[in-house]
C-alpha cells in the first residue's frame, strides 16, 4: 500500500468505517431512487412490447436484476465472510452478516417475479426447472445461515461459524447449479453472455442495465446502513460510538 | 500415527454397539418413512415402482439427517470433545475417525436394509443392485456433509432442527445423482455417469469436510 494512494486498510477501523458509510449512503440512497426511476420509466413505457410476450415480459426489468444479485451477494457475502474468519477483520464479519438479509430478499423477490411471469408464459406458477430450484435452493442457504447466525448468542462464535457455513455453501453452490441443471431444464438460456452481443434490442438491454445497476446501488445503501446500526451494537462500550452518539444528541 | 485413530475407531463403535437403539431406530425410521408413502399415495404397483428411487432417497437422507446430532453431541456433553482437541493427532483425521464410525453405525445399515424396501417397491434386481452400490457411495457424503452441520449446531437450542435447514439444500446433489442412477436403469440407460459423478462427489467430500467440520468443532469450542 503506498504513502500517497487510499490507505484503505483505514476503514477497518470500526470508527472510520462508521463515519465514512455515514457519508456515502445518502449518495448511494440517490442513486437508487433516480436509477429505479429512470429505469422502471424507460422498462414500463419507452420499452416496446415483445413480439412472442407481449407485455409481460416487462418483468424481467425486476426479474433479471434481482436474480443477478441474490446469485452475486451470496458469493460476495461468502468472501467477506472468509476475510473475516481468516484476518478477524471485525468489519468484515459485519459485512457479511448484513449482506445477507438483502440477498435473501433479492432470491425470494427474483423467486417470485419468475413465478408471476411463468404463468402467462409457461402457464404454470412454478415448474421444477433447473434454474428456479437452484434459485430455491440458494434461499434455502441464505436463511440457513441467517439461523445459524441467529441461533449462537455470542457473537464472535456466530460469526466465525456462520461464516463457516458461508464458504461450505459457496462451494456447494456450483455444484448444486450442474446437479440441477443436469436433472432437467426448461428455463430459456441466457440472453445475456460476457462473450457474445445480447440477443435483445438496445433498448431494452441499456434498461434492463439501468435497473440491474439500480438494483447494485440499493443493496450498497441498505447493506452500508445495517452494517452501521450492527456496529453500534457490537461496539456499544467503545469510545466513539459514545462520542458520536452524544455528538448526534447535540 | 494411526493407533489412535484406530483406538476412537473401536471406542466409537464399542458405544454404539453397547447401546444398539440408537443405530436401530434409525433403521426404524427408514423403514417407516418408506413404508407411509403407499398409504399416502396409493397401492398401485407400477406407480409406487416409478416413485421408488426417490422415496428410498429422501427417507434414507432425512434418517441420516436425524441421527446426525448424536455424532458429536455425547462427546460434547461429556467434555471428550475437549479432550480431542489437546492430541497431537490432527483434528481432521479424528473427525474423520468418528464420521466413518458414524456411518458405519448409520449409512451401512440402510444400505443393507435397502433391497428388502425396494422389493416392496417393486423394484428388479438390477434396479436393487445399482440402488444398493448408489446408497453404498452416497451415504457417505451424507454422513460427510452432515457432520459440518453437526459441528455448527453443537450445545445450541433446537440445534435438530437447525441442522436441516443447514444441511438439506446441500444434499440436493448426492440426492439428484442417487435418485437418478436407479431412475436411469429403470429407463433402460446406464447408470454409470451419475454413479461416476456420485464417486467423485465423495472423493471430494472425504477430502474437504473434515477440515471444514474440525474448523467448526473449534469454533464452537472456543
Amino acid at each position: 500500500m503506498s504513502e500517497r494512494g487510499i490507505q484503505w486498510f483505514r476503514f477497518t477501523a470500526p470508527a472510520n468505517f462508521y463515519d465514512l458509510a455515514g457519508r456515502l449512503i445518502p449518495w448511494f440512497a440517490a442513486l437508487t431512487v433516480a436509477l429505479f426511476g429512470v429505469g422502471l420509466y424507460m422498462g414500463l413505457v419507452v420499452a416496446p412490447s415483445d413480439y412472442q410476450q407481449g407485455d409481460s415480459y416487462r418483468i424481467i426489468y425486476i426479474h433479471v436484476p434481482t436474480a443477478w444479485m441474490g446469485m452475486f451477494l451470496y458469493v460476495l457475502m461468502a468472501v467477506y465472510a472468509a476475510i473475516g474468519l481468516i484476518w478477524r477483520i471485525k468489519i468484515a464479519e459485519i459485512m457479511a452478516k448484513s449482506i445477507a438479509p438483502t440477498g435473501a430478499l433479492f432470491t425470494f423477490l427474483a423467486l417470485w417475479t419468475g413465478a408471476l411471469w411463468g404463468r402467462p408464459t409457461w402457464g404454470v406458477f412454478w415448474v421444477w426447472d433447473a434454474r428456479l430450484t437452484s434459485m430455491l435452493l440458494l434461499l434455502f442457504l441464505y436463511l440457513g445461515y441467517m439461523a445459524l447466525h441467529a441461533a449462537i448468542d455470542d457473537r464472535q462464535r456466530a460469526s466465525n461459524a456462520s461464516a463457516v457455513l458461508a464458504m461450505v455453501g459457496v462451494v456447494n453452490v456450483p455444484i448444486i447449479y450442474f446437479s440441477v441443471h443436469w436433472w432437467n431444464t426448461l428455463h430459456q438460456g441466457a440472453s445475456i453472455t460476457v462473450t457474445e452481443a445480447p440477443t435483445m434490442a438496445m433498448i431494452m438491454f441499456v434498461t434492463l442495465m439501468i435497473m440491474v445497476l439500480a438494483a447494485w446501488m440499493y443493496s450498497i445503501a441498505v447493506v452500508l446502513a445495517r452494517a452501521r446500526v450492527e456496529l453500534l451494537e457490537r461496539e456499544r462500550t467503545a469510545h466513539w460510538v459514545r462520542e458520536r452518539l452524544e455528538g448526534e444528541r447535540g | 500415527m494411526f493407533r489412535p485413530l484406530l483406538a476412537l475407531l473401536r471406542r466409537d463403535l464399542t458405544l454404539a454397539l453397547r447401546r444398539p437403539q440408537d443405530a436401530l431406530t434409525v433403521v426404524g425410521f427408514f423403514v417407516v418413512v418408506v413404508a407411509l408413502f403407499p398409504l399416502g399415495i396409493g397401492p398401485d404397483p407400477e406407480f409406487l415402482r416409478s416413485l421408488a428411487p426417490g422415496v428410498l432417497w429422501v427417507a434414507a437422507l432425512l434418517a441420516v439427517m436425524l441421527s446426525l446430532e448424536r455424532l458429536f453431541s455425547d462427546d460434547y456433553r461429556d467434555g471428550t470433545l475437549e479432550q480431542m482437541l489437546l492430541v497431537p493427532e490432527p483434528l481432521g483425521l479424528l473427525v474423520l475417525t468418528k464420521i466413518f464410525a458414524h456411518w458405519l453405525i448409520t449409512g451401512l445399515p440402510l444400505v443393507l436394509i435397502s433391497p428388502l424396501l425396494a422389493v416392496q417397491l417393486n423394484l428388479r434386481p438390477d434396479e436393487i443392485l445399482i440402488l444398493m452400490a448408489a446408497l453404498l457411495l452416497g451415504t457417505p457424503i451424507l454422513s460427510l456433509i452432515g457432520a459440518i452441520g453437526a459441528a455448527l449446531t453443537l450445545g445450541l437450542r433446537g440445534g435438530g432442527v437447525l441442522i436441516a435447514l443447514l444441511i438439506l439444500p446441500l444434499y440436493a446433489p448426492p440426492l439428484i445423482l442417487g435418485a437418478g442412477a436407479v431412475d436411469a436403469v429403470m429407463h433402460g440407460a446406464s447408470a454409470q455417469a451419475h454413479l461416476s459423478l456420485l464417486g467423485a462427489m465423495m472423493v471430494f467430500a472425504l477430502f474437504a469436510t473434515p477440515w471444514a467440520t474440525a474448523a467448526a468443532v473449534r469454533i464452537m469450542l472456543d
